[in-house]
């Protein structure tokens, strides 16, 4: 499927479908605004890594699972967090460490993680949930589910051992996994190409036999096609897939990173390219009316400085809530030591 | 009761929970042969190759699987054949399984067995042979059991199994052929309580793992020159029974501690200083520890043998620990 750089968007476009799918992109994208507010603030107490302009892999993935799909994120995936259904106001009070936060404030945004929506966590050490992720679709496959997993990860992830041995791992016993590497070209602070040999994720992941391809991870409504063709084809049975995602991150690594070691220009030329403006405009090259496109944005941004002000005024956890959820046998809230 | 061995009494232990609950199933190289040691053999024919998985060397993914198969419902007992081969998938489970619980709030717990050979054993020598238990206890979020004899591997094996944590199951390469009495019917043993080997008022000594027979065999030269120790082997490090090890300690007034790890920064400091922390007063002797110098363990038997903790040091040691001349003065 085409984006209107390309002549227009085709004529079948689905419009309630993708204007969901714009929704999506713009509660992310004003939650990590509202993130960095609260982060000036003073009330995020620690890193954040935003997704800004990186929004339409996120919806793209996570808007085509089921909701009994589970997911693996990253550091990066306060996104991917939101499109897989979970509740931005428990997120934010996660994010500032506050009672009714996802995880109780004992995470913060490294470690999110929702259950009830089949989300089984983001992660602090790249690359660490991708065995994490096969041994989900393994114990899917144990138990004889119909459900799928799908594990996003970086392109610094790459360059790590458990992303050769959890993708040859997934091909080899056949699993029912979406590996997604969302490149936004930049392992931390360093270009990403200056240390990777050979032709990146897809590559690789061919080289062991796993279908991958590579795709414009600005464009949403192609990502949209190929990410809902790659989970029906893992969903049949065919074993996993990887979609190769090329984006671009318009912030630094955190919040924190003013990242004064990339060139203006091609920050510049990336906002050029934002996904959500690129898919506003596809809808509106397709009839969809400004004033719905431009609710999209408002909406969002209202429910967010919502939920910004409610994390800011919920309490901290209770000191106790340390010793609790450690383990249960030897469990250090009976007796301290 | 059965005569057994320590390897059999393994093997029985994940058939029992195999059959038991269908959520449980091992996964590890060289599964369906019987594993390393063979503590697998016929497992893979009976339960299937999905449930006895032979995976590729790639510990990093055997364990972090195993966490996210344990995260989505699942019961894996996994083998890492070496205990020195969990190097290689320490982010697995020191960031993730031990962590996971507590960092989400509660949300899911991670039922898995790490199981891990342990131990020096025919010359095997620095990268096959060390007693990490140490490091694994210092971990928030892990269990550690390390069980000295074929009841207690069945019974801790099973319990372990059975638990909702993340358990490090550390067996020892060199008690594999050690035969003991086995009871036939179902066989659980706690984790945390230890076992009172060989009781005696003169002295307590506690030990764990391989070091248990060697206390026994020194206990019996000690008693035969009029020395009564206590040995208390833990057979889980945490939690430890520090119940009691403290009411062994308070009536015998002498403490000796006996490992295999080496001495420095090993679980007997631990110990040492807890009771050292809540008996002090009580204490007739300074509190001793006995384990390997800080040497990686050598290949050629003599030297692997430096390494070694004998029954003849712990003989001298429970000597110069009952001597009069230990004694504190006060």
């Amino acid at each position: 499927m085409n984006g209107p750089a390309d002549g227009g968007p085709p004529p079948n476009l689905d419009r309630e479908r993708l204007l969901h799918h714009l929704d999506t992109m713009w509660r992310i994208r004003a939650f990590e605004e509202a993130a960095l507010r609260g982060l000036a603030d003073g009330h995020v107490r620690g890193a954040i890594h935003p997704s800004i302009g990186q929004e339409a892999v996120a919806t793209a993935v996570c808007l085509n699972l089921a909701r009994a799909d589970l997911l693996l994120s990253t550091h990066r995936g306060h996104g991917h967090t939101l499109a897989k259904g979970a509740d931005a106001q428990a997120m934010m009070r996660e994010l500032f460490g506050r009672e009714g936060g996802t995880c109780g404030g004992k995470g913060g945004s490294m470690h999110i993680a929702d259950f009830s929506v089949g989300m089984l966590g983001a992660n602090g050490v790249v690359s660490a949930n991708i065995p994490i992720a096969v041994g989900a679709a393994h114990a899917i496959r144990l138990r004889g589910g119909t459900e799928i997993v799908a594990c996003l990860f970086g392109d610094g992830a790459i360059n790590r051992g458990p992303f050769l041995e959890g993708l040859n791992w997934a091909k080899i016993f056949h699993l029912p996994v979406l590996f997604v590497c969302e490149d936004n070209g930049w392992s931390a602070t360093t270009r990403t190409a200056d240390l990777t040999a050979g032709e990146g994720a897809a590559a690789r992941a061919q080289s062991l036999g796993i279908p991958a391809q590579i795709l414009d991870g600005n464009d949403a409504l192609a990502l949209d096609e190929a990410a809902r063709a790659a989970i029906d084809d893992v969903r049949a049975g065919e074993g996993p897939r990887l979609l190769h995602v090329r984006t671009y991150r318009i912030t630094g690594h955190t919040a924190a990173d003013a990242a004064p070691y990339r060139d203006a220009a091609e920050v510049e030329a990336w906002r050029g390219r934002d996904p959500i403006r690129r898919l506003a405009d596809a809808l509106a090259h397709a009839g969809v009316d400004a004033a719905r496109l431009e609710e999209a944005r408002t909406r969002a941004e209202a429910e967010m400085a919502d939920v910004l002000a409610n994390a800011a005024a919920a309490p901290w956890p209770a000191p106790e809530a340390a010793y609790a959820d450690v383990q249960d046998i030897g469990d250090p809230a009976v007796r301290a030591f | 009761m059965a005569i057994t061995t320590y390897l059999a009494a393994s093997t029985r232990a994940l058939a029992e929970e195999m059959e038991r609950d269908p959520a449980v199933w091992a996964l590890g190289e060289d599964l369906g042969r019987g594993g390393v040691f063979g503590q697998y053999k016929g497992l893979q024919q009976r339960f299937g190759a999905a449930r006895i998985a032979d995976t590729p060397i790639s510990e990093a993914c055997i364990m972090g699987a195993a966490v996210g198969a344990a995260l989505a419902g699942t019961r894996p007992v996994v083998e890492m054949r070496f205990s020195d081969f969990a190097l290689c998938a320490t982010d697995e489970l020191i960031n993730q399984a031990a962590k996971a619980r507590f960092m989400f709030g509660g949300q899911a717990k991670v039922p898995l067995v790490a199981r891990q050979p342990v131990g020096m054993w025919r010359s095997s020598a620095a990268q096959h042979s060390q007693s990490l238990e140490a490091w694994y206890a210092h971990v928030p979020g892990l269990v550690v059991v390390a069980p000295g004899t074929p009841a207690d591997n069945l019974g801790l094996l099973k319990s372990a199994i059975r638990a909702d944590d993340p358990v490090v199951y550390l067996e020892h390469k060199d008690l594999w052929a050690a035969e003991g009495e086995v009871p036939d019917a179902e066989h659980l043993v706690p984790i945390g309580v230890a076992d009172t080997a060989r009781e005696g008022r003169d002295l307590t000594i506690v030990t764990w793992s391989g070091m248990r027979r060697r206390c026994l065999e020194a206990a019996g030269t000690l008693a035969a020159e009029g020395i009564e120790a206590e040995v208390i082997d833990l057979r889980t490090l945490w939690p430890w029974d520090r119940d009691r090890v403290l009411a062994s300690v308070e009536r015998t007034r002498r403490l000796l501690v006996v490992h295999e790890a080496v001495t420095v920064a090993g679980f007997g400091a631990e110990i040492a200083a807890f009771v050292a922390e809540h008996l002090h007063a009580r204490l007739a002797a300074p509190v001793r520890r006995l384990g390997a110098p800080r040497i990686p363990v050598a290949y050629a038997p003599p030297l692997e043998d430096m390494a070694r903790v004998s029954p003849e040091a712990i003989v001298a040691a429970a000597r110069a620990t009952t001597a009069p001349a230990a004694a504190i003065a006060s």
